[in-house]
């Protein structure tokens, strides 16, 4: 029997339980998509702080010891509070769409990997109130000074990212279970969406890897309070296995992070091409070469440690090879373009920013894959200016592309798109004030994760900083869009939203109604 | 819309065209400087060259496919009247960028190998330096020769609050700095005391993690002596932006005769262990090492961090025994971040600031630590 949502018309008591036991893919969506809103303004501000800090040499407004900690927490909570919940939004409002599917396999669990997440961020966010600070060791927390060197709080660190990885894994269970039993009639694995196999593949990542995170993170727990010594030299211990195992899990994080982007964007420049995209099946290949080569190549984060050169040799090849199936799916995304249609609504003008942009982090990391020259790169700024390149003019610029896509589709209201534009520009060009100097400062020798410089980094850092608030400020007009939107946009009733759109998520009603499918459509 | 699209193309544009600038621009001046520094040995050379080559290929590259990409973008839109047509796949194509892309990677790889030989080249050192990483700062010692030594930032805590003006090397001087005779292979052997850092000299090309437990190598062997500025690169607490690197090449003569000064100096010390200091002698001193070596932690007031540092105003092991005072330097507390400073201080730089906390801040134990008690101490062991 369907029923609709409980409104606030129906009480605050209504409203409230309805969100709070809801099961339905498009409310679990929804939590999980305003939810690493709010993160990404959390650790968007952190960022600020950073860069108001390091907006000249000297401390101006905070003391070294909380520098480290905002540095931390921005990294983490911006990896696993904004950009994976984001993704995982995407995935829960629109898989069962794409597919066919009435709603995910486990909507019980789907509702509880979504709410220990709150839990998980109120743990690590009330760390920063503790004695004694929050974490401070950075996001890639390595021991000793994330265990034998580490603020107390550390404790609840480890339990909130114990949290945090049972909601990831609960979430990628789920994915799985509903790609796999879900599909409607005909919708066979190779005509699938390309947001839907970027996501399966990310899932079977994240199963593989969460528990390799929680392990280190148990280990860390072990040294701390029981008296171990996985990472302590003076116990027998190692401090360098600690990263083996915690970039075991990273290297594919990032990887994680980043397939999905890829499935929205071969989503959206296809619409705006109006021409299917170029070579789908390559793309699901290139997917899952990623993916595999994610597993082979983690000590590339290590090259300064004092591997054996066969081990260094061996880490460079195979993380230059991870360039080949990337790059078959830029030259896919921009042959899609070739001989299409082209228009620029805002998704698209992300989209396009997301090709270039990624690709140049792509040129960055190929650079540092060549392990002679990354002991001049590694752990300066321009490893910084890399990541950013790719996790955010990747991740966030595509999540960004996501929300200007789907939101008529969730809401029935068309977005503003003068505005739309407007922050796309500012996005664009301040992300790139923000973080094309770092490549220079990176280069000329700053370090990355320090407090404070010498004067010879002075000019690009202050460019940089500028650059960092006018992005920011392009998020809180992101906010201000979808809020105008969603309260006062030019409704659409059109299923097909744009006019090149292909899928079955435009084929039902617009807004999408609250539970869809319930007959199985038949896919040809 | 095509004001727009020229707007794109131009600002896209010049982020292709910013990758050579980079090349191109390698400005004399430290201040400016955007690219790689060449450097002054073999290692960083090698690294610099074969940045430069990748920054070619992927400029090359860059320029094809993104130039590719705007002509798309500019002749295939809808206001141009362009139709979509419908191909969606061509295998030789596909071959072609699959299999082009493997074998630029393939001839790449080569430069690339022969570059990572030169920098694991090791072997056969004419000197051996032990390079040792404390929270923060660093410790060098020539093997062979007993000399050894710790070297701190030099920068006083009120420049970096703003309550001085900063120095034309500010967070770039050290109390000491690496000592290197030109022209002869140097062999650097990396560890950390207490977390990991990283020693890190670009003109040298030498970036070796300082991990506890554990010793990585590095070399340099230069030609032109200066001096040469270089960082910690692995986050190491709070003082990580504070334990800058400064290495002076020497012509050999000179180095000679400063590593005979350092001998000599050695010998000197070890008269002076047994000499009585006054208290005032040691008060000032021991403000001098407290403000280096404990401040950062303990705070220049003694209050501590709450919860992190504990204070040393009022504390019950400044005010209780002295021998329980000195234990702590010398020992450390396992499991804290309290290292042991046995190694990285001087009996009378212990004594010293011993008798500091012990009579500073309204701490008033009015005892008189000497060198020669900490010396006691240390051989009691």
């Amino acid at each position: 029997m369907a029923h609709g949502p409980a409104t606030l018309a129906d009480g605050w008591k209504a409203y409230i339980s309805r969100w709070v036991f809801t099961t339905n893919h498009k409310d679990i969506g929804t939590l999980y998509l305003w939810f690493s809103f709010a993160m990404f303004i959390l650790g968007g501000a952190f960022a600020m702080i950073i860069r108001a800090e390091l907006f000249q040499p000297g401390m101006q407004l905070i003391k070294p010891e909380f520098f480290n900690q905002m540095t931390t927490m921005h990294g983490l909570v911006m990896v696993f509070g904004a950009i994976m919940p984001a993704f995982v939004g995407l995935a829960n409002w629109m898989i069962p769409l794409m597919i066919g599917a009435p709603d995910m396999a486990l909507p019980r669990m789907n509702n509880l990997s979504f709410w220990i997440l709150p839990f998980a961020f109120a743990i690590l966010t009330s760390t920063l109130f503790m004695e004694g600070g929050g974490p401070n060791f950075g996001w890639t927390f390595y021991a000793p000074l994330s265990t034998t060197y580490a603020p107390d709080s550390v404790n609840y660190f480890i339990f909130a990212i114990h949290i945090m990885g049972a909601s990831s894994i609960m979430g990628s269970i789920n994915i799985i279970a509903t790609v796999m039993n879900m599909r409607a009639p005909g919708m066979t694995y190779m005509k699938m969406p390309l947001f839907v196999w970027t996501w399966v593949i990310t899932a079977f990542l994240l199963v593989a890897v969460m528990p390799v995170l929680a392990g280190a993170v148990t280990m860390m727990l072990m040294d701390i309070n029981f008296g171990t010594s996985f990472f302590n030299a003076a116990g027998g211990g190692d401090p360098v296995l600690f990263q083996h195992v915690f970039w075991f899990f990273g290297h594919p994080e990032v990887y994680i992070i980043i397939l999905p982007a890829f499935g929205v964007v071969s989503q959206i420049i296809p619409t705006f091409s109006r021409k299917p995209l170029f070579g789908y099946s390559s793309m699901v290949y290139a997917t899952a070469a990623i993916a595999f080569l994610s597993f082979i190549v983690w000590a590339h984060h290590m090259f300064t440690v004092g591997m054996p050169i066969a081990g260094e040799l061996y880490f460079m090849y195979a993380t230059m090879l991870i360039a080949v199936p990337t790059g078959v799916k830029v030259f896919n995304w921009i042959t899609t373009m070739y001989k299409g249609a082209l228009t620029f609504e805002t998704p698209m003008l992300f989209s396009i920013a997301f090709v270039i942009l990624f690709t140049f982090g792509g040129f960055t990391g190929l650079m540092l894959s060549i392990a002679a020259a990354d002991m001049q790169y590694h752990d300066t700024y321009f490893v910084v200016a890399h990541f950013h390149y790719v996790m955010v003019a990747g991740a966030v610029f595509s999540g960004t592309a996501a929300i200007y896509y789907w939101l008529p589709k969730w809401c029935g209201k068309m977005y503003n798109e003068t505005m739309g534009q407007v922050q796309f520009w500012i996005a664009f060009i301040g992300f790139n004030i923000a973080f094309m100097p770092q490549h220079f400062l990176g280069l000329a020798g700053m370090p990355r994760r320090y407090a404070d410089y010498g004067l010879q980094f002075a000019d690009w850092n202050m460019v940089s900083s500028v650059g960092a608030f006018i992005y920011g400020g392009a998020q809180i007009m992101l906010l201000f869009n979808v809020i105008m939107t969603i309260r006062k946009g030019k409704p659409v009733s059109e299923e097909k939203v744009w006019e090149g759109a292909e899928g079955l998520e435009w084929t039902v009603a617009t807004p999408a109604p609250y539970h869809t499918f319930e007959k199985p459509p038949e896919v040809k | 819309m095509l004001k727009r699209a020229k707007a794109l193309f131009l600002s896209l544009l010049s982020l292709v065209v910013s990758l050579p600038a980079m090349g191109a621009a390698v400005a004399e001046s430290s201040t400016r400087q955007l690219n790689m520094p060449q450097g002054v040995t073999e290692v960083s050379q090698a690294a610099y060259d074969i940045h430069m080559v990748m920054v070619w290929v992927c400029t090359v590259i860059g320029v094809g496919v993104f130039g590719f990409m705007f002509y798309v973008m500019y002749a295939h839109r809808k206001s141009r009247g362009a139709v979509a047509e419908n191909f969606h796949e061509n295998l030789v194509v596909e071959l072609l960028w699959t299999i082009v892309p493997a074998i630029i990677l393939i001839v790449m790889a080569v430069p690339a190998t022969t570059a990572l030989l030169k920098v694991y080249d090791t072997d056969n050192p004419d000197l051996e330096i032990k390079i040792t990483g404390y929270q923060w700062k660093w410790q060098y010692e020539y093997l062979g020769e007993g000399v050894k030594f710790m070297s701190e930032l030099n920068t006083s805590l009120d420049e970096v609050y703003g309550r001085e003006p900063k120095g034309e090397h500010y967070l770039r001087e050290v109390t000491e700095p690496l000592v290197l005779p030109v022209g002869k292979k140097v062999r650097f052997l990396v560890t950390g005391n207490d977390v990991i850092h990283s020693w890190w000299v670009p003109d040298f090309g030498v970036k070796r993690d300082a991990i506890p437990g554990l010793f990585t190598a590095g070399w340099a062997k230069t030609d032109e002596p200066g001096i040469y500025v270089g960082e910690c690169t692995e986050l190491c607490g709070l003082g990580h932006a504070f334990m800058p690197v400064v290495v002076e090449v020497k012509e050999e003569a000179e180095y000679n005769e400063w590593l005979a000064g350092k001998k000599a100096e050695a010998a000197e010390y070890a008269a002076t262990i047994g000499k009585q200091w006054t208290d005032e002698e040691l008060m000032v001193r021991g403000e001098e090492v407290y403000e280096r070596s404990c401040a950062a932690c303990h705070q220049s007031n003694g209050e501590g961090i709450p919860g992190v540092f504990p204070a040393l105003k009022d504390s019950p092991i400044a005010l209780g025994p002295m021998e329980g005072h000195i234990a702590i330097l010398i020992d450390g507390v396992a499991g804290s971040s309290m290292q042991s400073f046995a190694d990285q201080l001087s009996e009378v730089d212990i004594a010293a600031v011993v008798h500091y906390e012990r009579n500073a801040w309204g701490n008033d134990v009015g005892d008189v630590t000497q060198p020669i008690d900490v010396l006691n101490y240390k051989q009691s062991k």
